[in-house]
This record gives C-alpha cells, sequence and structure tokens, in this order.
C-alpha cells in the first residue's frame, strides 16, 4: 500500500490506455508520456501495461506501507527518500515499508513517472487503470488515498538495469507531423505560417489539449462531426490552434489540419506554459 | 432478403501513423449510417480485435496497432470490404422510449425559446415529442448520443455564452441536433427539460442503454414521476420493429 500524505498538483494513475471505451466516447486516456511511462515500468520488469502514476511540475508525498522496487522517470522532479536520500532517474531503487518519498522542483520536463514493482492495482474500469473522472471513481489523487501495490523484496539483487538521460526527449521543441485529414484546404499561405513559426503554448494546457497562443486566420468551413485522436490539431474559426492530448474527447467539428506522430506527442506533454513548439512535416 | 450497399463513392486517408480513416459524401443521412454499420461488422469479421474501428456521422477511423502497416494493402482489402456491403431488407430495429420532465425546473430555455419561436411550450414539447430520432454515434462525452432528426422549427442557435454547469440528464437543443447530456458538463445548448435515466455506467458490459442505429423517443412526465423514476432507476422501455 502507499499512502498519500500530500497529492501534488495533479497526479493520476495511468497505463497504456483506455481501449474498450472509444465507442461509447470515453476518451482513450493512458500516460502523457508514454516513453517516460514505459522506461519506469521496463526498468523494473514490469509487463507494459503496468500502471503507473503521473506526477505534473509538483510531485505528492507519498508514504510506503511495504518494501518494493520503485523507478522514476521523465520530469527531473527530484524525488528523495525520507527527505535525505536522492533517488536517481531512470534507476531501480528499492524502498522499504515507513520511507517516505517526496519530491522537489522541477528541474526539466513537466510530467514524471513513479513505477512500483508490479505496478499499481488500483480499481480497473474498462480494461483500464487510467484515471478520468466520470469513468474511474476518482479523477486525479488526493491526500488521504491509499494506492495497492504488492510487497516486494529483494533477496539476491540482480544486476541492476539502468539507462542514460535522453535529455533531446525533453529539449527538443520541432514536433514531427502528419498533414491531418483537412491539411490538404489550407492555402499555401497559411500552411507556410503553421510549418514555418513558433507557437507558444498558452496557459490552457492538460491532459485533453495545449492550446497554442498564435492564431491562425481561419476560413475553413467547419466539418460535420467526426473522429478525432490524441494527437489530433484542431483549428477553430476564430483561429485557435488546439493540439489534443491523451484524454482529448473522441469526435470533434473543427477542421483537423495535423497529426502529431506519437513521438510528439510524449514530447510535447514534456512542455508547460511560455514554452515554444514548432512543427515539422514528416512523410507517413 | 437483402438489400445490396455500397452505392456512395469513398476516400481513404491516413489519419496520423496508425489510422485509416474511410469518408462518405459530408452529408447526415440514415443511408450513409446504415452503411457504416454494416461496414463496421465486415471490419470485426476481416480484423477481429486487431484494429479499433470507431465511427462518427459520415466517416470510420480503423486504428492499426502499430505504423507499420501497409496502407495501400489494408485499403485493398477494405474496398473489397465494401464492394460487397450489403444489409438484411428487414432488419429489425429498437426504439427506447425516454421520459422527459419538460417543466420550468429543468427546461431552463423553453419560456425563451416559446418567446422566440412565437408558440406555446406545449407546442415546443409536443414537436419534440412527436419525432423519433435516430441515434447516429455516442461522442464529445462518454455516452452522448448524437441524434438525427430534430423537427426544423426547433432549430436554434447555440446560446451565445455557454453555460459553466448543465446538469445531468439535460435535454437539450443546439443548432440542428438534440441531445441528452450524459453528465454534469459545460454547454451552450438551450435546455428544454431533462430525463431521469442514466444515460452511461461504466460498470455495465454496455455502459448506454442505446447503440447507434437504435430509435429515440421522448415522452412528456411530469415533476413526481421524475422523482419516482430516479429513485427507482428506472430503465427506458423499448420495442423491437422490422422494416
Amino acid at each position: 500500500m502507499v499512502e498519500v500524505l500530500s497529492a501534488g498538483l495533479f497526479t493520476t494513475i495511468q497505463d497504456l490506455g483506455r481501449y474498450k471505451g472509444l465507442a461509447w466516447g470515453v476518451p482513450l486516456s493512458g500516460a502523457m508520456d508514454q516513453t517516460s511511462a514505459g522506461l519506469a515500468n521496463a526498468l523494473l520488469n514490469n509487463r507494459k501495461a503496468c500502471a503507473v502514476l503521473e506526477m505534473t511540475l509538483v510531485g505528492p508525498k507519498l508514504r510506503f506501507h511495504c518494501d518494493t522496487e520503485i523507478c522514476l522517470t521523465g520530469a527531473a522532479l527530484q524525488g528523495k527518500i525520507n527527505e535525505t536520500k536522492a533517488v536517481l532517474l531512470n534507476q531501480p531503487t528499492m524502498v522499504q515499508s515507513g520511507d517516505v518519498l517526496s519530491f522537489g522542483k522541477s528541474l526539466w520536463g513537466t510530467r514524471a513517472y513513479l513505477a512500483v514493482k508490479g505496478g499499481f492495482q488500483t480499481e480497473q474500469v474498462m480494461q483500464s487503470y487510467s484515471m478520468y473522472a466520470g469513468i474511474t471513481s476518482e479523477g486525479n489523487i488526493e491526500k488521504g488515498m491509499l494506492l495497492p501495490i504488492q510487497a516486494f523484496s529483494e533477496k539476491n539483487p540482480p544486476k541492476k538495469n539502468s539507462l542514460k538521460l535522453n535529455k533531446a526527449h525533453f529539449e527538443n521543441s520541432v514536433l514531427n507531423v502528419f498533414p491531418g485529414p483537412e491539411f490538404e484546404y489550407l492555402s499555401e499561405g497559411q500552411k507556410e505560417k503553421l510549418l514555418g513559426r513558433r507557437f507558444t503554448i498558452s496557459k490552457n494546457n492538460n491532459r485533453m489539449a495545449y492550446t497554442l497562443e498564435e492564431l491562425l486566420e481561419n476560413e475553413l468551413t467547419p466539418i460535420i462531426t467526426s473522429l478525432v485522436q490524441p494527437g489530433t490539431v484542431q483549428l477553430t474559426p476564430a483561429g485557435n490552434i488546439i493540439v489534443l492530448m491523451r484524454d482529448a474527447q473522441t469526435t470533434g467539428g473543427y477542421p483537423r489540419i495535423l497529426q502529431l506522430s506519437e513521438q510528439a506527442m510524449n514530447q510535447l506533454s514534456q512542455k508547460r506554459t511560455k514554452d515554444w513548439v514548432g512543427f515539422d512535416m514528416v512523410d507517413y | 432478403m437483402t438489400v445490396k450497399l455500397g452505392k456512395y463513392s469513398l476516400t481513404y486517408k491516413k489519419f496520423g501513423p496508425n489510422g485509416i480513416l474511410i469518408e462518405w459524401p459530408k452529408r447526415i443521412e440514415e443511408a450513409i449510417l446504415y452503411e457504416i454499420l454494416a461496414f463496421q461488422e465486415i471490419i470485426t469479421s476481416e480484423y477481429g480485435d486487431r484494429v479499433m474501428a470507431n465511427h462518427a456521422y459520415q466517416s470510420i477511423l480503423v486504428g492499426f496497432p502499430t505504423s507499420d502497416f501497409n496502407f495501400e494493402k489494408e485499403v485493398t482489402i477494405l474496398k473489397q470490404g465494401y464492394e460487397n456491403l450489403q444489409k438484411p431488407s428487414d432488419k429489425p430495429y429498437t426504439i427506447w422510449k425516454v421520459p422527459v420532465c419538460y417543466e420550468a425546473t429543468f427546461g431552463w430555455d423553453l419560456e425563451a425559446l416559446s418567446q422566440q419561436k412565437k408558440c406555446s411550450e406545449a407546442d415546443i414539447v409536443q414537436l419534440h415529442t412527436q419525432t423519433i430520432y435516430t441515434v447516429y454515434f455516442i461522442g464529445f462525452l462518454p455516452g452522448f448520443l448524437y441524434l438525427g432528426g430534430l423537427a426544423p422549427e426547433l432549430f436554434t442557435p447555440r446560446r451565445a455564452s455557454p453555460r459553466l454547469k448543465i446538469p445531468a440528464g439535460s435535454v437539450a437543443i443546439g443548432g440542428e441536433q438534440t441531445g441528452i447530456y450524459p453528465s454534469e458538463s459545460p454547454g451552450g445548448w438551450n435546455l428544454i427539460g431533462n430525463t431521469p435515466i442514466v444515460l452511461f455506467d461504466p460498470m455495465k458490459e454496455h455502459p448506454c442503454f442505446a447503440k447507434p442505429g437504435d430509435k429515440i423517443q421522448f415522452y412528456s412526465i411530469d415533476k413526481s414521476q421524475y422523482e419516482e423514476m430516479k429513485q427507482t432507476n428506472w430503465i427506458p422501455e423499448s420495442e423491437v420493429w422490422h422494416g
């Protein structure tokens, strides 16, 4: 069991996503940065589908009620055990019953991941652990919650996995994109602006979508409500550019001008308000 | 007896690294919906669980598990499926009877609508309940049914500024559409009533009572019936029709 002593800014349980609910309008969800979340599981030899804790800019404070092995990846939130021992990123670390894991300021990145041996065993709804308000009974982690995990003690310490930090994952601001279904209807001028300039991330950025500050004049007619995916870039009638993220709704009526690559989505989710991004078109 | 479908000219586009977007002409019509439902069945029988397919008014998105699928090959398979598309001529369909309380407690915009339309509130309720609506697909929010068939007399623009909180169960009109808010959410549609039924339950194998292709008809109830149905977790009654 892991006890939540404080919740942090926005902390949720996430996994690969909820693929079974699309037809009922249920968002896909899942870890925003699948690369980092997957790395945390891989370093603990967990299954890919194991649930991890996703933390945003300000980490929670957690008390372990059993021994286990943990791994931190993603944003550098300066994890510490019992306020003293630093937990290295991308490096499995043993914790003992009673240990308290706390975090400091983010040195880089926006979303950090905590994996535990065997994964978090919280409520599973429609074959996914990913928290989403209205689907799971809690939409995010709150103070006082108890998160079930399996106890794990190391008897014969095996050779430790660890992985060098890939800083490019956090520093890259040029996102690889594919044309969206309505890209071809943009004028040459609009295409040039879209692919040629930098955009600033507005304060409206969360698990559902990142809205960019700069506008792109829009003369496209709205489309008949159609399908969208995480990574779809929409253009609103007012010219706002909206990048849909993992908790995006399943359908939308704005023209879909671009589609982020999987890697671009993972990289964007490590960005925050006022960071800049650009779009680089790649071939399918 | 079967009816031959597959009469539209479709486009097949890559949408994202893992997806093929199949699009019908840009129209909302039942004939397209029935093609989409039949095509979804073909896709399921062809691919099983290997792909995820979801649809809206005039499109299907087929999602492959990885980006290394062969686009040309898969499009050929899909096109063959479309050419053989057919449906039984008397495919049965379900009509769900959905109770709605149109009293002012719930129908916040009913009075404004009646002034705008220069007709009585009873006329609006009459128009709204006499139509049999078609469920096209579920999107926007978990359990939000996109319904087609609203009487043109009831077309009403969305409110200039959306409300921050619309109660779950609200029955509303937005533009040329009518719908039910399955959960509390912000929204810009005009509220005309509220249904006591549960529209979405993630714990059920079928989280929504209705599915695309089903029909819905609303009927008017009073506040006391509303309260009673709410307390007893009323499940809408249904009839199966052939045609």
